[in-house]
Formats: C-alpha cells, sequence, structure tokens
C-alpha cells in the first residue's frame, strides 16, 4: 500500500511535470487533466500497480509455495487427503484477482492527485474541476477495460506464482529460483496481456 | 522401553499392506527392482537399507504419492494406483505418514498443525471435540505444554514427535514412518522408538518404519526387511535377518555401534 501510494503520486506529478512543456507549445495546458486522466486510468495505474504486486506479491506466492515443497508440506497435505491446489492455489488466485483491480484503483487516484497537485500548483484549477476534465473524455468501455485488465493482472500474478512455487524443486535454491522466475514470467505476460487488451479494446471501441 | 513381550500379536491372516513385484526407476536410476512384501495388522515392520537407497520412495508408493512403473501395492483391500482421487483421499485417512523432515506448516502453531487436518477432513465435528482430540494426541507424544507454540520454537524432536501427533489425530490404521530418528542424539531416538511402539500399542496400528538405524530396527520391528540393491534381500526377525554370511547384510551389522 505505501508502495503502490508513493509510485502513484510520484507517476501523476511526474507525468504531469514531462506533458506540459508539449502542451505548452500549443496552449493546450488545459488539456492536461483529460490527458492525464486517459493516460493514468486507461494504462498507468493498472500496469504500474501490476508490477508493483508481481514483485512483491508474486514472488512472495513463489517462495512462499516454494518452502512449502521442499519442506515436505505440500506433501504432508496430499497425505491428509486436503486438496493442496484448492487450499494453496485456488485461495492465493482468488486474492490476488479481487485485491489487484482495487488497488489498481486506489493507484489510480493517487495518480490524479499526483498530476492535479502539479497542474493546481501552476495554474490554480481548483479539485472539481480537475476531476471534472479528467473524467470528462473517458467513456465507459475505458472503466470495463480496466477492470478487466487488472483482474486478468491478478490472475496471471497469483497463477504464475503459484505454478512456480508448487513445481519447486532442488532445494532452497529451488525456492530462489522460484520467487525470481515468478516475478520474471508475469511481468512478461502482463506486457504481452497490456498489448492485447489495449488492442482488443481498440477494436471493440472502432467497430 | 516397551517390552518385546508387551507387543501384540501380528495378525497373519489379516494382511494390511501387499506389495507385488514393485519397479520404479527415475531417468535411467532404477530404484525399486521387484520388491514384495506382506505387512500383516498389529506389526511393525523395520525396512532396513543405506540412505539414498530408495527406501522412502517405497512408502511415497504405499500413500500414493508417487506411482509405481510396474506391480501392484494393495492397501487395506484396495489397489492404490487404480484408486480416483477421492477413493485415494478416502484410503490416505486411514494411513499416517510422519514425514523425515517431520512437515509441520510454518505458518500455523502446533495447535493449528493438529487441528488442520480434522477439520478439513471431518466438518461435523463441534470446536470441543476437536479440542479434545488435540488434547488427546498432544498427550500421547508427552508435548500437551507445546500446545500454542510455533514449529519453529520446537527441537528436532519434538517436531517429530508433533508430526506423529498430528497423524495420529485421524486414527489411522497404518502407520508409515519415514526415517524416523535421522538426525537425532541418542535419547531423543530412544524417546522416538519408545512413542512408535507406545502407537502401536495404543492406537492398535501396523506400520512400516523406514530407517538406517539399527537401534530404531532392534527396538521397534518386529519384523525387519533388509532392502539392498532396490529389493529385500532378508525378512524376518533381527537375529535370523542378520545371522548370515551375506557380506551386504552382515557389513551393515558390523558397522554399527551396536553388535
Amino acid at each position: 500500500m505505501p508502495l503502490i501510494t508513493l509510485t502513484g503520486f510520484i507517476i501523476g506529478v511526474v507525468f504531469t511535470k514531462q506533458s506540459r512543456p508539449a502542451l505548452e507549445a500549443f496552449g493546450a495546458t488545459s488539456w492536461l487533466p483529460s490527458l492525464m486522466g486517459i493516460a493514468i486510468l486507461k494504462a498507468l495505474g493498472p500496469l504500474v500497480t501490476a508490477l508493483i504486486c508481481a514483485g512483491k506479491v508474486g514472488s512472495g506466492i513463489g517462495a512462499e509455495l516454494g518452502s512449502m515443497r521442499v519442506t515436505e508440506q505440500i506433501d504432508a497435505m496430499e497425505v491428509s487427503a486436503i486438496n493442496p491446489f484448492k487450499y494453496l492455489v485456488v485461495t492465493r488466485v482468488m486474492a490476488t484477482m479481487i485485491t489487484i483491480p482495487m488497488l489498481s484503483f486506489y493507484c489510480i487516484f493517487v495518480g490524479l492527485l499526483g498530476s492535479f497537485v502539479n497542474v493546481h500548483a501552476s495554474e490554480d484549477t481548483s479539485f472539481l474541476v480537475f476531476f471534472k476534465n479528467a473524467f470528462s473524455t473517458l467513456h465507459f468501455l475505458d472503466l470495463n477495460t480496466t477492470i478487466i485488465k487488472s483482474i486478468i493482472y491478478g490472475f496471471t500474478i497469483g497463477m504464475v506464482g503459484c505454478y512456480k512455487g508448487f513445481y519447486a524443486t532442488k532445494g532452497t535454491r529451488g525456492v530462489g529460483m522460484a520467487a525470481n522466475q515468478a516475478v520474471v514470467m508475469a511481468m512478461f505476460l502482463i506486457f504481452m496481456e497490456e498489448v492485447i487488451i489495449v488492442q482488443m479494446s481498440n477494436w471493440i471501441r472502432y467497430y | 522401553m516397551e517390552n518385546q513381550k508387551d507387543k501384540p500379536e501380528a495378525n497373519h491372516l489379516e494382511p494390511v499392506i501387499i506389495i507385488r513385484d514393485l519397479y520404479k526407476s527415475f531417468d535411467d536410476q532404477n530404484v525399486l527392482k521387484g520388491v514384495n512384501l506382506t505387512v500383516y495388522k498389529s506389526e511393525n515392520v523395520v525396512v532396513l537399507g543405506k540412505s539414498g537407497s530408495g527406501k522412502s520412495v517405497l512408502i511415497r508408493i504405499i500413500i500414493g504419492l508417487l506411482k509405481p512403473d510396474k506391480g501392484e501395492v494393495v492397501v487395506l483391500g484396495q489397489e492404490v494406483s487404480k484408486l480416483a482421487e477421492n477413493e485415494l483421499n478416502k484410503l490416505r485417512l486411514r494411513i499416517g505418514f510422519s514425514f523425515q523432515s517431520s512437515a509441520l506448516y510454518d505458518s500455523m502453531s502446533i495447535r493449528q498443525n493438529l487441528e488442520f487436518p480434522l477439520t478439513m477432513n471431518k466438518k461435523n465435528l463441534t470446536k470441543q471435540e476437536i479440542a479434545a482430540a488435540v488434547e488427546e494426541v498432544l498427550v500421547a507424544v508427552g508435548l500437551e505444554n507445546k500446545m500454542n507454540e510455533m514449529p519453529a520454537d520446537l527441537s528436532g524432536g519434538q517436531r517429530k514427535r508433533i508430526g506423529i501427533a498430528r497423524t495420529l489425530i485421524l486414527r489411522p490404521e497404518i502407520m508409515l514412518y519415514d526415517e524416523p530418528t535421522a538426525g537425532l542424539d541418542p535419547i531423543t531416538c530412544f524417546e522416538i522408538n519408545k512413542l512408535i511402539n507406545q502407537v502401536q500399542l495404543q492406537f492398535n496400528t501396523s506400520s512400516i518404519i523406514i530407517t538406517h538405524d539399527l537401534t530404531c530396527a532392534k527396538e521397534t520391528g518386529d519384523r525387519i526387511a533388509m532392502f539392498v540393491d532396490g529389493k529385500f534381500t532378508r525378512i524376518g526377525k533381527f537375529k535370523e535377518v542378520f545371522d548370515t554370511n551375506d557380506e551386504q547384510v552382515k557389513g551393515f551389522y558390523d558397522y554399527n555401534f551396536i553388535k
């Protein structure tokens, strides 16, 4: 949560700062709120949240399940007639599918707040006007895409972490490898999914 | 130590585990090469052999954690490799498996470790019944004062005892012990051996005890099965097994301090 707050706020401030000169050249700084609304809600918020969670949550799941595997705790569940897939994997994947969309919207809010701080400092724009403009160009499809995207990212992070941890081998070295691979693979898949989802939402928008 | 005379007589009319012509290999390494063994009701059979010889693979096949390449394992009248998942889980409730590493759940307290198999498998039990069951098995292993501690706070011997208690809570008919005394000091080994005999008496279990420790074998085994080069070369009472000129069996005995 603190990491997402800090990252989200800084992204909002920095992106607004970086975009200002380009818009100033056309006398279009009043478009900053809507530009930031589009950028943060449609792309940056969910993506940044997913990447942070892939690093923190994905590696945590990979390491936890990996250590359970190499210390025979998963085998202990199986011999006690407990389905470790249901108990360990399903619960974690469900948790990431629920929490990552929530964290994404929190990141979007904090990011827009950061952007507002910068815009307010330069143009004296009020809070209400900023947020009204930020959401003026957004459509229901954009909101839906963000929700679906975040759920997919959550599924990816949970599933990859669980998979890598569940099938960890080679003792403690394997636990480290599982945590590392969980992060790398989840991040790679998130980028691939981002491209595919953007492409698909554009198709839906235009046809 | 429990006197061997106090131990229940094995019922040779009632086999609980039958292993016939069992083969298992990993890549190009043949671990089991035609294993045959019958374990009868109320007896402790010790599988004795060198570390890394594949003894643990045998009990992992019995509990259904591994599939054999060839041969059959019949446990309590059911062939393990042919069971569907739900049938296998029902059978597993009748078998206790004590891991070499104890395999306690690190994130749970001792109480939660013991409650977990019960709450997941017997959902009709009340909180009082579960608490009573936990108390009973902790008393049986002599660690009733450790209920609220975490596994990381326990010694190796205590972890082994809790591991055994966790299997006992489901009232198994068969116990499978994987190296119960490995890595423990002689006094703790003595206590674990005593506990294995006590479990056999108190819970009327049949057991397979995997070990390379001759003291453990002598103290706990009604019969010894000598595992050499992927199969059992000699099966019988302790004295019968080591009354031989077989160099591999004699060597195993001669290198041990109890001769």
